[in-house]
């Protein structure tokens, strides 16, 4: 089979397994999926925090199946198990500090131009459904804390009609809600930003300055 | 491919400049080496908190005063989950408004709570070998609703004035002074706590929406909160117990709290929940807002960030 997949039979074009292969290596080719080399402006350490927020967010889950594994009243009553605990809850800090100063650098240099707004949304939503996968952990911790932000955030939600579906009181439901659905959601929207920033590349820098002073009469520096 | 970068690049064609060597796989490995490394230094420094829950049996002992009180307001009908509205019940007039829009009553009564029958009535009808107690909850029940109201007014007026935990038996508060006096003593054997969690035909229980409501109509509940810098008015829920950082990035949420018009608004949570959400839709449609998606060029931060590029195409 050839890897174009131009000439291949007929009755293979039209199986679906091959069409999605096709389309998927025509969109993202490993060299594009997983490249050696970054364009040259490439070279601030602003770069590393997207990175640094995949590695928290790594940390996260592994710490997390850990303290899922072992059941949700086990970092309560055993040395290791707060140990893992205390993990669980600074990765999530670091993850959160670096996925804004992440998008802080996004948004300085306006890395949704060039066609590129789909990795902003996908971002953005990211961090706003990170903000939900946390608030349920903090109530899934079966400690005052649970208690007071259940107490407090019923409120908010209550006055918005949410709170007849989502009940912070419901520690079944924010449990399945915080070690299940919303950490499938923020993966699968991270995925999904890290596949649109290969498929898209690394948005460059803006027009120079003699470039600009040049264009300023005119159509000015590129959107 | 140029050797030199381009000075004014496109941003939506491919980058005809340079290219460098830069190895992704290795850059994640060390982040997360470096990250793995940082938590576990900050757990080893810090911890992590946790503080123990209240349980009715912990605060009705506590403090039994608090705990009758609040009963009481429970019994009445006159305490703040009693008159919420939805979805706990259907009290006129309770929901919070975003200008003529009542969301909160468009969500339902989901979770009925009936606080006289859910966290009075029901756990006393619940304490084993008392008929005696049964008879005082038949007649409390049986009389008309002014003079339940009566007999809860007189207990209310002689408890603040009592020195509590002392006995109040007389006639002028009906079956009221026995029922409190039983709600109090199955609350600090902790036969309370498991009443209120019990659901009919279930054996395992998640749902602690009764006595998670019932511990908020309390002063203790909320003075300890108090004590920890938790309430709304202290910034509340991006707070955690302890000296630890919390959830810092509900700042802007818990800000509007802080200020007018939301601070005294009665519809201060329906309204902040949607300047939130307006917010929040602002920030994911940043790329296609006139003027927002241009701000980043005129603020011109972009120049640090870049500065290797513009130094080599600037000279």
């Amino acid at each position: 089979m050839n890897e174009g997949g131009t000439d291949l039979p007929p009755e293979e074009q039209q199986m679906w397994t091959t069409w999605v292969r096709e389309r998927a290596v025509g969109a993202l080719p490993p060299e594009k999926l997983l490249p050696d080399r970054q364009p040259s402006y490439v070279s601030s350490w602003i770069y590393v925090f997207g990175v640094a927020a995949l590695a928290s967010l790594v940390v996260v889950i592994a710490s997390g199946m850990i303290l899922g594994l072992k059941g949700p009243s086990w970092w309560h009553i055993t040395g290791i198990g707060r140990f893992f605990n205390g993990i669980h809850l600074w990765a999530v800090e670091l993850f959160f500090f670096t996925m804004v100063v992440h998008l802080w650098g996004k948004f300085f240099m306006a890395a949704w131009r060039g066609g590129r707004g789909r990795t902003w949304v996908s971002g953005a939503v990211v961090f706003l459904v990170a903000i939900g996968a946390a608030f349920t952990g903090y109530l899934s911790q079966q400690n005052f804390d649970s208690q007071w932000i259940a107490s407090e955030g019923k409120d908010g939600l209550n006055s918005v009609g949410i709170g007849s579906f989502f009940n912070v009181a419901d520690f079944g439901q924010m449990y399945t809600f915080h070690v299940i659905l919303l950490p499938l959601a923020v993966s699968a929207l991270i995925v999904w930003h890290i596949l649109l920033v290969r498929r898209s590349g690394v948005v460059p820098p803006y027009a120079a300055r003699a470039v600009a002073a040049a264009k300023a009469g005119g159509e000015g520096p590129p959107p | 491919m140029s050797s030199t970068p381009p000075a004014a690049p496109d941003p939506a064609a491919p980058w005809p400049g340079p290219f460098v060597r830069y190895d992704l796989v290795k850059e994640l490995v060390i982040a997360l080496a470096v990250i793995a490394g940082l938590a576990v230094v900050l757990t080893i420094l810090f911890s992590s908190p946790d503080d123990p829950p209240v349980t009715i049996q912990s605060w009705s002992r506590a403090d039994p005063a608090d705990f009758v009180a609040t009963s009481l307001t429970e019994l009445a009908g006159t305490s703040e989950v009693a008159e919420y509205g939805p979805p706990y019940n259907h009290t006129p007039e309770a929901t919070q408004k975003i200008g003529p829009l009542d969301l909160q009553s468009a969500g339902g009564v989901k979770i009925p709570i009936d606080t006289a029958r859910d966290f009075v009535l029901d756990p006393l009808r619940s304490i084993p070998g008392s008929p005696r107690l049964q008879r005082e909850v038949r007649r409390y029940e049986a009389a008309p609703a002014a003079l339940r109201s009566a007999w809860i007014e007189r207990y209310e007026a002689a408890l603040e004035g009592a020195r509590f935990p002392g006995a109040l038996p007389s006639a002028r508060f009906g079956p009221v002074a026995p029922m409190m006096a039983a709600l109090l003593a199955d609350a600090k054997s902790g036969g309370l706590d498991g009443v209120l969690l019990t659901g009919e035909h279930t054996f395992y229980q998640t749902n602690y929406t009764k006595p998670l409501l019932f511990l908020s109509g309390g002063e203790y509940f909320e003075g300890r909160a108090e004590g920890q810098h938790l309430l709304g008015t202290q910034w509340g829920m991006m707070n955690e117990t302890g000296s630890y950082p919390g959830q810092v990035w509900l700042w802007l949420f818990t800000f509007w709290y802080q200020v007018e018009p939301f601070l005294e608004s009665p519809n201060a949570d329906a309204l902040v929940f949607v300047v939130m959400a307006a917010l929040s839709l602002a920030f994911i449609c940043v790329p296609f807002i006139p003027g927002l998606r241009e701000l980043p060029r005129h603020l011109r931060v972009y120049r640090l960030i870049w500065r290797d590029h513009y130094r080599e195409v600037e000279g």
